[in-house]
């Protein structure tokens, strides 16, 4: 098995490279994917028997809840590999994920808080999820704030990493007792924001939205990975030949 | 003269309480501001018994952790500025060995005297003494992982801006089961029910933290000393 | 059309939600690139420096 394909990942200036070429491979199946999800998801799919048009939110609320912690595991994964494997650019990447991944989750809150207006009356209820989410969006702005922290950037990398990873081990612990918690204090479950057995038509542009989603968070990630890379390498000889072009 | 690691435990045990002992504040410090946080919401809310009761089990939990917290600050700070934490890495004892003795100096000094004191804070708030050893059970357990999962963040934090605050930041979600199960025991035990159910997860998330926090808190003080 | 757009008159929160992530969406990417281009611009600045130093 030739493993040069993954040492040349460690590479930044092959990074930077491959991440310039493969950025338009997921920004335009991404923005077709979006049109589409949309299209899907506010023409085609009938009217919600309960909530009317208005469960139409969940076309972009569900994607970015979902993708707000996929974002956080591969920021915590990405950041342990650089920890273990001393990877600079595994610490690049995670530093490219935080920003979006606190994007995604700020998202879910906010058509989150949209969505419960109409249907539950308030704004804001401290339902298991959106207590979740938020709680998420502190663990990013956490993540972050240790980031900005230090000057040196290897010391920002290592300490970030470790948070991250302790992060990513505590969030299903916290989201049990977030869960036991509501179940304790609730009364009979208001919401229902879960996916109830979701017709066909309605269930489909939901994964293409998914898709779309993820597709968009890699094509910013590639963008943001090649800023980080080439911060952090500055000095490189690698980066005059990158400059003249 | 080579001294085994459970010796050198003791050893590093015995000097936090000392030098901990002689600086005097550091050890009522946290209790006074627990007592003081605790004087505050009837202040703001109300003087009624019954209401007071109601939110005693949150105020009990949210005051213990905010004091807890700010102790934490000091727990690596010192010895990592006068170089004693460089000496632990290098003395060829179990570095994690070592942190563990002091975190445990620390919840010696921060923890436990907060759940002792809790029950008299509990009275204030209108507490009959039944609930007084559950009260006593969750603080105990939950201010050791308190401990435990803050001594991460105190090693993240070595040599960071404005660390106080962001030591904080980084530590109160993550210690947000802790409140949870606590809280809930401490609830149920003042309500006069069985409180096992969450003294159960209250222990569980100890042994955890026991077990895992402790590596953790390693690798950020080996990151925040080089 | 226009019953498209009230939304069966949820339109004040369905239309603002899709607004909120559209907005998210083009500030991230807009952030993601300026973190780039101000990359490049830095790595640029310090080795017009450098060279400035040798000549």
């Amino acid at each position: 098995m030739d493993w040069t394909w993954f040492h040349r990942l460690g590479s930044p200036p092959h990074v930077y490279r491959i991440a310039g070429r493969l950025t338009p491979w997921f920004a335009w199946p991404a923005a077709l994917l979006l049109a589409a999800g949309l299209y899907g998801g506010l023409v085609l799919a009938p009217p919600d028997y309960q909530q009317g048009d208005g469960f139409r939110i969940i076309y972009v609320h569900a994607p970015s809840a979902w993708l707000s912690l996929m974002i956080y595991s591969t920021m915590a994964i990405s950041a342990g590999i650089g920890l273990i494997w001393r990877m600079k650019v595994a610490h690049a990447v995670a530093a490219s994920c935080a920003g979006v991944g606190a994007w995604f989750t700020l998202v879910s809150l906010v058509t989150g808080m949209l969505w419960g207006k109409p249907m539950w009356g308030t704004y804001w209820v401290w339902d298991p999820r959106l207590t979740a989410q938020l709680i998420l969006l502190f663990l990013y702005l956490g993540y972050m704030g240790l980031r900005q922290a230090f000057d040196d950037p290897q010391r920002a990398d290592r300490a970030s990493a470790v948070l991250a990873v302790v992060g990513v081990v505590n969030v299903p612990i916290i989201r049990y007792s977030v869960e036991w918690w509501n179940s304790i204090h609730q009364a009979p479950s208001v919401m229902k924001m879960e996916r109830p057995s979701m017709p066909v038509d309605m269930l489909v542009p939901l994964l293409v939205m998914l898709l779309a989603f993820t597709l968009c968070f890699v094509a910013i990630l590639l963008v943001r990975l090649r800023g980080e890379v080439l911060a952090r390498e500055r000095t490189a000889s690698w980066v005059r030949e990158v400059i003249a072009q | 003269m080579r001294v085994g690691w459970p010796r050198a435990v003791l050893l590093v045990l015995r000097r936090d309480l000392v030098l901990a002992f002689r600086r005097g504040g550091e050890v009522v410090q946290p209790l006074a501001f627990f007592a003081v946080v605790s004087t505050l919401f009837p202040l703001a809310l109300t003087p009624e018994m019954s209401r007071l009761r109601d939110i005693a089990p949150g105020v009990l939990w949210v005051a213990a952790l905010l004091s807890s917290l700010l102790a934490l600050e000091h727990l690596f700070r010192d010895d990592a500025q006068d170089r004693t934490l460089e000496q632990f890495a290098v003395s060829g004892q179990p570095l994690t060995a070592l942190l563990l003795a002091k975190t445990m100096a620390h919840w010696l000094l921060t923890g436990l005297p907060l759940a002792l004191i809790a029950p008299l804070v509990a009275v204030a708030y209108g507490v009959t003494l039944e609930a007084m050893p559950g009260i006593w059970l969750a603080l105990v357990l939950g201010t050791i992982t308190l401990s435990l999962v803050g001594a991460i963040g105190a090693g993240l934090t070595l040599g960071a801006r404005r660390s106080g605050v962001l030591l904080s930041l980084l530590t109160l979600p993550l210690v947000i089961p802790i409140v949870i199960f606590g809280a809930r025991a401490t609830e149920l035990a003042i309500q006069g029910e069985t409180y096992a159910g969450p003294m159960y997860l209250l222990a569980a998330l100890a042994v955890l933290s026991l077990t895992l926090a402790p590596l953790a808190a390693t690798v950020a003080v080996r990151i925040g000393i080089e | 059309m226009r019953e498209f757009l009230a939304m069966g008159g949820y339109a004040a929160f369905v239309w603002p939600a899709y607004a909120v992530t559209a907005l998210a969406f083009l500030l991230s990417i807009w952030q993601a690139r300026r973190a780039h281009r101000l990359a490049l611009e830095a790595a640029r600045r310090r080795l017009a420096m450098e060279e400035g130093e040798q000549s």
